[in-house]
């Protein structure tokens, strides 16, 4: 499986040095896979480390962040190379579209230049060609291509969301990062915007690792599920089974007032209000207990939860849970 | 409103403004204390009182004020005749026009110098945050800007005339004066050091401290982040990205600024004997010389006025977000 991956993160380790507080360890030991093609689904509740992850991916973190572990994509260890070299892989192969993308775009430059500059950069197409390619990533998100002489303030939310997705298109990414890419939108252009990626994916074949919230989005589009809690990863596997036989205690409580996955879904069913309803909150990063992250909420946990963390192990095909009923 | 509308708005509020200013112009100068005809012919000079009259007269100080002197007056400002100088027995207009051309000479290269560096500084300070650069930046601007002008131009001076051997004032050396200025290029340069370089260090650290928060706070912003994510390279973020959102805020505040800079000249021209309106101010200040004055102040309200105007006009096309609304 290991051969074909796109993008493989290893034991990847982030730390925040915060000053007068110590490190906050914000990744510990993350790894996943992302093959051709494939939709990899990063679940989890605020804080526990999504964002981080794609950041630390692309080398894009703050100053105060020490991050350890390796990334390979197509075999390139991507920590290895020097920040030159790193530009040329971002946004040719590894694109992203962030969080809450209302100001990720320019105010004072025009949209459609805005994504030009991106293919002219990465020196794919003389100016004039990007010129009509710019036209063309437009209209596949389903903007007049006489809107890209427009600025951003022009634009709806959805429109400057789908905006982004062209610009993320624009050099034909082997992997597009989706961070919560509807989180700011409403219902209504929440759906239309996960329906241009799932589209997308279908004609370009790319592959995309969307961090999202909402369950019912991850039952719909995804393959593959990473389940994070507090920095690591609590569960992996396809999403099949992980809808339909979670290991992980934490994934269990996720899904169990999530409804069936044959039933159509429910807009309001928000991992959020589920997470609501588990007792207590995340652990502090800089105050990290010595065993299961999890185990102060565990509604199962035992004694040697306390003070053992439990390692990351096979429980089925292509499926991994960190839990230390699982022996 | 449209832009249109709100353009014309500011302009019709400009003109009002002026006249206001007209009005305490012209009311200022008649409250304030000196007999005008003795400080034009001097204080010890024996005169008769016939003589006195009749200058008097001439001068049309024997009217009243109100309404004689004040339409009298507005009337030739309208004309734009400003009177004739008491001490230079000039036309005003024709005075303040023969030196307003060394003033700006000195402003705009003094302006230029520290746009460019203040900004360039500032750019760089803001991102290398906490660098030695920015704190030894950030520290000489906050010195700058604190400095008493004149200080400044004195210590220059002193420096600049020791060990340099810079001439400490006037516009050319004796020997040039009268000369066209274009044919004295290399002593007018030499002349113009010292009063431009007081110009430039005072206005540098103002316009290094604002680019610095305005890049700070440009560089916390997401779209840098899209910029950075598209594997742009520092520069290109800072120059692509960077430069024209920080700048916006900034132009305005120069162009405000601008308008001010007239006034801040009279300082560095006194005390380089500089040949231009700051040190014809002063004079006239001496002198008690109403009609120069009353030009002086006029000259100084209405560049204030039109500094404002221009900044309205480039706050509203630099930015399309103001430009469409
Ligand atoms: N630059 C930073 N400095 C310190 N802590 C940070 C920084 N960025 C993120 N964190 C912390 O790291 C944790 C993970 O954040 P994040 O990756 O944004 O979570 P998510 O995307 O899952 O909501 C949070 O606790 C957050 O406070
Ligand atoms: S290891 Fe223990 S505390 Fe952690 S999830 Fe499993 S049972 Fe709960
Ligand atoms: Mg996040």
């Amino acid at each position: 499986m290991a051969e074909s991956a796109l993008l493989r993160v290893c034991n990847l380790n982030t730390e925040f040095i915060i000053p007068d507080k110590g490190p906050a360890r914000a990744l510990e030991d993350v790894s996943f896979e992302v093959h051709p093609g494939e939709t990899l689904g990063l679940v989890g509740e605020s804080g526990c480390g999504k964002t981080t992850a794609l950041m630390s991916i692309l080398r894009l973190l703050p100053s105060n962040a020490r991050i350890s572990g390796q990334v390979f994509f197509k075999d390139v260890d991507l920590f290895g190379l020097s920040e030159k070299q790193m530009r040329a892989y971002r946004w040719r192969e590894l694109a992203i579209v962030f969080q809450g993308a209302m100001n990720a775009l320019n105010p004072v430059m025009r949209v459609g230049e805005q994504i030009r500059e991106a293919i002219t950069l990465h020196g794919l197409m003389s100016s004039s060609e990007a010129e009509m390619r710019v036209g063309e990533l437009l209209e596949l998100v389903g903007i007049p291509k006489e809107r890209g002489a427009q600025y951003p303030f022009q634009y709806s939310g959805g429109m400057r969301q789908r905006a982004m997705i062209a610009m993320a298109l624009a050099c034909s990414p082997s992997v597009l990062f989706a961070d919560e890419p509807t989180t700011a939108l409403d219902v209504m252009v929440q759906a239309q915007v996960l329906e241009l990626l799932n589209d997308i994916q279908q004609r370009l074949g790319l592959a995309i690792v969307l961090v999202t919230h909402d369950l019912g989005v991850v039952a719909e589009m995804c393959d593959t599920v990473v389940v994070m809690y507090g920095g690591k990863v609590a569960e992996y596997g396809p999403v099949d089974v992980i809808f339909n036989d979670p290991q992980h205690p934490y994934t269990q409580k996720l899904l169990e007032s999530f409804p069936d996955l044959n039933e159509p879904t429910d807009p309001s069913t928000d991992s959020r209000q589920v997470l609501a309803s588990i007792p207590g909150a995340p652990p502090r990063l800089t105050e990290i207990p010595p065993g299961c992250r999890f185990e102060p909420r565990c509604h199962v946990r035992i004694e040697k939860c306390k003070t053992e963390s439990p390692p990351l192990m096979d429980v089925g095909e292509n499926h991994l849970a960190a839990c230390h009923l699982l022996k | 409103m449209s832009r249109r509308d709100y353009l014309l708005r500011k302009f019709l509020f400009s003109l009002l403004t002026i006249f206001v200013v007209l009005v305490i112009n012209f009311m200022l100068f008649r409250v304030l204390p000196g007999d005008p005809v003795r400080s034009v012919i001097g204080r010890n000079v024996r005169i008769s009182a016939e003589m006195q009259a009749s200058l008097r007269e001439q001068f049309g100080l024997d009217k009243p004020v109100f309404p004689d002197q004040f339409f009298a007056t507005l009337q030739q400002w309208a004309g734009g005749n400003l009177g004739v100088s008491w001490s230079l027995r000039q036309p005003v207009a024709e005075v303040l026009m023969s030196k307003l051309g060394n003033t700006l000479l000195l402003i705009g290269l003094g302006q230029v110098l520290s746009i460019v560096f203040g900004v360039a500084l500032g750019l760089f300070a803001g991102w290398k945050r906490k660098t030695s650069f920015d704190v030894g930046s950030l520290t000489f601007s906050l010195i700058a800007w604190a400095t008493p002008t004149f200080w400044l131009g004195i210590i220059l001076l002193a420096a600049g005339s020791t060990w340099l051997g810079l001439p400490t004032g006037g516009i050319v050396s004796p020997q040039n004066v009268g000369k066209p200025l274009y044919t004295v290029l290399p002593d007018l340069a030499r002349h113009l050091v010292l009063p431009t370089l007081t110009m430039t260090i005072l206005y540098l650290g103002e316009y290094m401290l604002i680019m610095r928060s305005s890049i700070l706070e440009v560089l916390s912003e997401d779209y840098i982040l899209t910029a950075k994510a598209k594997g742009m390279s520092h520069w290109q973020v800072l120059w692509r990205h960077g430069l024209k959102n920080a700048m916006l805020p900034i132009v305005t505040m120069i162009a405000l600024n601008l308008g001010f800079t007239v006034s801040g000249a009279i300082y560095i021209e006194t005390v380089f004997s500089y040949d231009g309106l700051g040190k014809l101010f002063h004079t006239a200040l001496v002198r008690q010389d109403y009609p120069l004055l009353q030009g002086a102040f006029l000259l100084l309200a209405v560049s204030v006025i039109v500094a404002n105007m221009l900044a309205d006009i480039l706050y509203t096309t630099l930015d399309p977000r103001v430009k469409a609304n």
